[in-house]
């Protein structure tokens, strides 16, 4: 039986978003990227936005995220995507307009654009990954590594005397009052993607209402950079992460 | 009512020549000497007439930001500042310059280095020229010398940075900046509309519409094939600027025997030097360029044939004096006369060192 056989028409249940194209993509067996680009896809298509969608992608891991979701994008230098985004949606107020940043690029170099952009309160979504190290260069110490873990940078791992605390940016995001909907959400489980999907969809609807700005943390895994293995990373996520980052909505003003 | 002649500051005909051009938006951070640009904006409100967003950024990297962003979507966008946000703004400069995205830069530059000063200088002519921010660019740099070029030459800069899809930096400094007087504004523009900006910018990035593949700006390009093509493509830009967009002004050249190189507010002040050499038998003449880059590295030549001795004149250690050498190939002696620091010569000044220079 061939491909065509075994999948009738009216028979599929799950399909690859439109656009998210046929591009192989860079990200490491067991990455969270893959999963947040499908659901931002698949929340395009279903919302019609593709020829109003404007994409914001960061240095970092996601820095060619506009090689597999096809909508307009712009590529930002590393942590100004909110700056940017400010501009494209204020001088264009029709389009959607979302950020796609790391952890480094939103909360460390990114940190005064990020707040700002959220004090503002623009109309534009911000999805941000946390793994919790800088996947991209190699594994270095990012502002949400978690004490004592173990990077490039901090190779006995991290000491708060030395490093600071990991950074909960995304809490104090949410004492903005800019800021309509601040979230936090993970792509580990078919039970959370279906949350985060519902989480970003709720984030782009938010923008286009023009409620202000809305944040959606996606705590994520990082294998290679983690040093494990996919399925490992994900047990590790939520045995650690989850308890520094805890899954769950900030901030809803849109109930 | 459109010739109408006005009495005011550089920075307010910047903020007036903007909004009557039909810019989309300016995104800026206060500094002295050129707050009045941002200022004159927000007073004028020209989101209820014409449209244009004005924005008061968190500093200058977010602001210059906004303006890549802004240009990616094929929208008329500006930013000004003073020397030590001009720094700042490097980062994103190069990437305009890398995308290869049309933006006018107003550098009103005071003195440094540093925090330095906030009175006028002309320190920042190498950042500006030569590159400024990372990798093999160029802006497109015009120099103003009068309230009514700080007005005229908004519009030339947005016509250049669009002919060209080059970012354009406008160098005045603290004096025209800050100094009253008469100038006439442009006639009002409307901004073009989304259906003009497809149409002339099938570039920018819009939200992408059944009809074609979706436009990316990105300045990254890990192929070194593919990034030295990217590189030759703007070296060839740069080479088409240099042939087309050379300007400056000759004033008392015809019969000069020295020749007095001058750009901006300095010009001026060598204007009121040379009246008063000539009453005294001297014939001393002067090029004033106003495109910085590209530079009038042929016209210097031409009268380097015709001159004794060339003095330049800057409020800096010697910057502009490096292109005027590279622009000689003969060996006449060519001298420096500047100050730094904020202090801005008087006519005098420029006197005593042409006629030192004279009897060297």
């Amino acid at each position: 039986m061939n491909k065509e056989e075994i999948i009738q028409r009216g028979t599929v249940v799950e399909c690859k978003p439109r656009l998210l194209n046929d591009n192989t993509m860079h990200y490491c067996p067991g990455c969270s990227h893959g999963v947040v680009h499908k659901l931002i896809a698949e929340i395009i298509e279903e919302m019609g936005a593709e020829n109003i969608a404007i994409g914001i992608a960061p240095v970092g891991c996601a820095v060619m995220a506009y090689n597999y979701v096809d909508v307009d994008w712009i590529e930002a230098a590393h942590g100004r995507a909110p700056a940017i985004a400010t501009a494209v949606k204020r001088l264009n107020p029709s389009r959607l307009v979302f950020s796609y940043q790391g952890d480094g690029d939103l909360a460390a170099i990114g940190t005064a654009e990020t707040i700002h952009a959220a004090n503002r309160g623009e109309n534009i979504a911000i999805i941000f990954i946390n793994n919790g190290i800088y996947g991209m260069t190699g594994g270095q110490m990012a502002p949400t590594t978690l004490e004592g873990m173990v990077t490039s940078t901090t190779p006995y791992g991290r000491r708060v005397e030395l490093n600071g605390y990991p950074l909960r940016i995304t809490e104090l995001l949410a004492q903005l009052d800019g800021t309509c909907y601040v979230t936090r959400q993970s792509v580990h489980t078919a039970a959370a993607v279906r949350k985060a999907k519902k989480a970003i969809r709720k984030a782009f609807e938010n923008s286009m209402n023009g409620l202000g700005t809305s944040i959606v943390e996606v705590v994520s895994t990082c294998s290679s950079g983690w040093k494990m293995s996919p399925e490992k990373a994900n047990d590790w996520m939520a045995e650690h992460m989850f308890e520094k980052y805890p899954i769950g909505d900030l901030k809803d003003t849109v109930k | 009512m459109e010739d109408e002649v006005r009495l005011m500051k550089g920075n307010e005909a910047i903020a007036h020549a903007a909004i009557r051009y039909g810019v989309d938006g300016y995104f800026g951070y206060p500094i002295t000497p050129q707050s009045e640009i941002l200022e004159t904006l927000e007073e004028l409100m020209p989101w209820e007439t014409t449209g244009m967003v004005v924005l008061q950024a968190e500093s200058e990297v977010a602001a210059i930001n906004m303006v890549y962003g802004g240009a990616a979507t094929g929208k008329a966008c500006m930013t000004s500042s003073s020397s030590p946000g001009v720094s700042l703004k490097q980062e994103g400069i190069s990437y305009i310059a890398a995308g290869e995205l049309p933006a006018l830069i107003i550098n009103c530059m005071r003195g440094g280095p540093g925090l330095g000063t906030i009175q006028p200088s002309q320190a920042d002519y190498f950042q500006a020229t030569k590159g400024g921010g990372h990798g093999d660019y160029h802006l497109i740099v015009l120099a103003p010398a009068s309230v009514q070029e700080m007005a005229d030459f908004v519009g030339l800069g947005f016509d250049l940075a669009f002919k060209y899809r080059n970012p354009v930096m406008m160098l005045a400094d603290g004096i025209v900046g800050q100094m009253m007087e008469k100038v006439i504004l442009p006639p009002q523009r409307p901004r073009r509309t989304d259906e003009e900006i497809a149409l002339q910018c099938p570039w920018a990035v819009t939200g992408k519409p059944a009809t074609r593949k979706p436009n990316i700006m990105t300045t990254l390009e890990l192929d070194p094939v593919a990034m030295e093509r990217n590189n030759i493509r703007l070296q060839q830009t740069y080479a088409l600027i240099s042939e087309n967009e050379v300007r400056y002004d000759e004033y008392a050249t015809e019969d000069c025997e020295y020749l007095i190189v001058a750009f901006g507010s300095v010009a001026r002040i060598c204007q009121k030097a040379i009246e008063e050499a000539r009453q005294e038998g001297i014939k001393v003449g002067m090029l004033r360029p106003i495109t910085l880059w590209p530079f009038p590295y042929k016209e210097i030549n031409r009268l380097g044939k015709q001159v004794k001795k060339i003095l330049v004149v800057e409020l800096n250690a010697g910057q502009m004096i490096e292109d005027v050498r590279l622009s000689l190939d003969n060996n006449i002696p060519v001298r420096h006369f500047g100050r730094m620091g904020g202090i801005v010569m008087d006519p005098d000044e420029v006197l005593v060192a042409l006629k030192n220079l004279i009897n060297e």
